[in-house]
């Protein structure tokens, strides 16, 4: 089943001011239930256009966006559409507004209009998916929180509407490498956890090679590449057209290609690098023996 | 729902008058908009109107910019004209129900002020779409000057006044994005009564507030990281000097104004009975 289904979307910031602004041109997408997406594109190619499309953020303009069977431009069941797709902005945390955590966490199930029970359920649930556990935090001010405390207390804020589908813009902008591995440990399990489907925005490409089953490439408007890690960032040209750069693995791949040790093109993860090395290594290795054995036989 | 704060956004289209000294354009909207409240013939408000749609010409601006301004403030200039409408009782009564009653100098009074509200706003508003936040608050700096003899920190204000301005597109943006955000956790900020709207809007406001605290905080750090203090003669990047344009500008408003004091004093309505007759 498609969880998103987009058809020649095209939006137009400012329509008829000099600040006029094509956003997005023609888009084709369909999203599977249950992918996680890794949404890449330089600033301004319409990321963040796209996937406030989704939860009816921004109005269609031109083409038609089906999100988990509702159309985006239906008024009727706007409210059930951003109930279904959980949003998490950049720096979340600069929306939190309640006096204690649990509250906060609470706002999206009470718009819900859930059971009082129901919401206190979300809201433990959520608060100990990000880490957060109930009993330390949920009386404690979001505003006294750590950076990646409040992130991740933002985060609960999302999930505990327990979306179907989440959209994630650059969720570790700004963090430092601890709270970045946490924050992307966080996704992986809300992923399997939480939310089948996942549509991550980020400009680090080693966290987009490394969770994404597919990836899907901006420019200026346009779909320019679509396919899983090791394809879009096979296509080294189309990648560099795009004003995208690579993972660091592809990185260093390509270094190892300029000095003669030429590796696949479709190694995009620091894994996929070692595992192509200890490969390299024991063929060496294998070819070196047999050349040996090959010696001694000349040998004798 | 902020639509409307489009007030007088700058339009750049790079024509003259965008390229006018501000200080003289300050003065000259000034001067506009005394002159407005001069015009009480029908004959007046043309020739304004006929000002304004020159200018307008001149600066390359869209119409509709300008009547985007209008519709900001379209909600008061209805209001006090129905009060005016029944709130005057001299002259010949034309309707009457009950208490309510309209008289022909009521409805003449009425559409003036009106008109005077509208070539008012969109007047002001020429300036603003023509000249940046910074040329205005650079502009007002230099106009208020000689205040310095009086003691009043000058510069200070001055520059208060182009960090707050500064920071309108700034906030604004924040605004509308904690909006989208509280809307994506189901928020609603259009339904409900008015005490339920005023509650709807505080998942909005604290995180402003908090958001701007903060950017007050960083922002005075970065200021005094480059030992920035209200000194003495401090000078500009950008020299405002008095051109050939501001010139020819300046006179003709002066020669507007001078024909709405003619009008107003000298043919005291002469013009209006010969191009209306017996309308007016």
């Amino acid at each position: 089943m498609l969880a998103v289904e987009l058809k020649k979307l095209s939006y137009t910031y400012s329509v008829k001011t000099p600040f006029e602004k094509r956003a997005l041109d023609n888009v084709d997408l369909a999203i599977e239930k249950g992918e996680f997406v890794g949404l890449i594109g330089a600033t301004g190619s319409g990321k963040s256009t796209l996937i406030q499309h989704l939860n009816g953020l921004v109005k269609v303009q031109e083409g038609e966006a089906m999100v988990a069977g509702m159309n985006a431009s239906d008024k009727k069941t706007l409210k059930k559409l951003r109930f279904t797709v959980g949003m998490v902005f950049q720096y979340p945390e600069y929306q939190l507004f309640e006096e204690t955590v649990a509250r906060d966490v609470a706002f999206g199930p009470k718009n819900m209009k859930l059971e009082k029970e129901e919401v206190d359920r979300r809201v433990r649930r959520a608060m100990e998916v990000v880490g957060l556990p109930y009993e330390e935090f949920a009386e404690r001010s979001p505003f006294e929180l750590s950076g990646g405390e409040k992130r991740r207390a933002a985060i609960a804020g999302v999930i505990a509407m327990e979306p179907e589908i989440l959209v994630l813009d650059e969720p570790v902008a700004g963090l430092d490498p601890v709270g970045r591995r946490e924050i992307l440990a966080l996704v992986r399990k809300l992923h399997e956890e939480v939310s089948p489907t996942v549509i991550m925005v980020s400009h680090y490409m080693d966290d987009i090679a490394e969770m994404a089953d597919r990836i899907v490439a901006l420019k200026d408007g346009r779909v320019v590449a679509d396919g899983s890690p090791a394809e879009v960032f096979g296509a080294r040209e189309k990648l560099a057209a795009a004003g995208l750069s690579l993972p660091t693995a592809a990185r260093i791949a390509d270094k190892l290609a300029a000095r003669g040790i030429v590796l696949p093109r479709t190694i995009v993860t620091p894994v996929a690098l070692a595992d192509a090395l200890a490969e390299l290594k024991a063929k060496r290795a294998e070819k070196e023996s047999e050349d040996r054995e090959g010696e001694e036989e000349k040998d004798v | 729902m902020f639509k409307d704060i489009a007030f007088g956004q700058y339009y750049p289209s790079g024509s003259v008058v965008h390229r006018m000294d501000p200080r003289a354009k300050l003065l000259l909207t000034i001067l506009f908009v005394v002159a407005i409240f001069f015009v009480n013939t029908y004959f007046g408000f043309m020739l304004t109107a006929a000002v304004l749609l020159l200018i307008i010409l001149i600066a390359k601006l869209p119409m509709l910019s300008v009547l985007k301004s209008v519709r900001a403030v379209l909600f008061i200039v209805l209001f006090a004209a129905v009060i005016n409408l029944f709130m005057i009782k001299d002259g010949e009564i034309l309707w009457s129900w009950k208490a309510l009653q309209i008289t022909d100098q009521g409805v003449h009074t009425t559409i003036k002020m009106a008109l005077r509200l509208v070539l008012l706003i969109s007047g002001a508003s020429l300036l603003t779409l023509t000249t940046t936040p910074v040329e205005v608050a650079d502009g007002t700096e230099s106009l208020i000057k000689p205040l310095k003899y009086l003691k009043v920190p000058v510069h200070d204000i001055a520059m208060i006044m182009s960090i707050a301005l500064r920071f309108i597109p700034t906030l604004f943006e924040e605004t509308n994005k904690i909006i989208s955000a509280q809307k994506a956790r189901g928020a609603s900020f259009d339904t409900g009564g008015l005490v339920a709207r005023a509650k709807a809007l505080l998942p909005v406001l604290i995180p402003l507030f908090v958001n701007s605290f903060r950017r007050a905080d960083e922002l005075a750090f970065a200021m005094d990281a480059r030992c920035y203090n209200a000194t003495e003669n401090r000078t500009k990047m950008k020299v405002m000097k008095i051109g050939v344009a501001d010139i020819v500008g300046s006179l003709f408003i002066a020669a507007y104004f001078v024909a709405v004091l003619l009008d107003r004093y000298y043919f005291n309505g002469a013009m209006d009975s010969l191009i209306f007759g017996g309308l007016v």
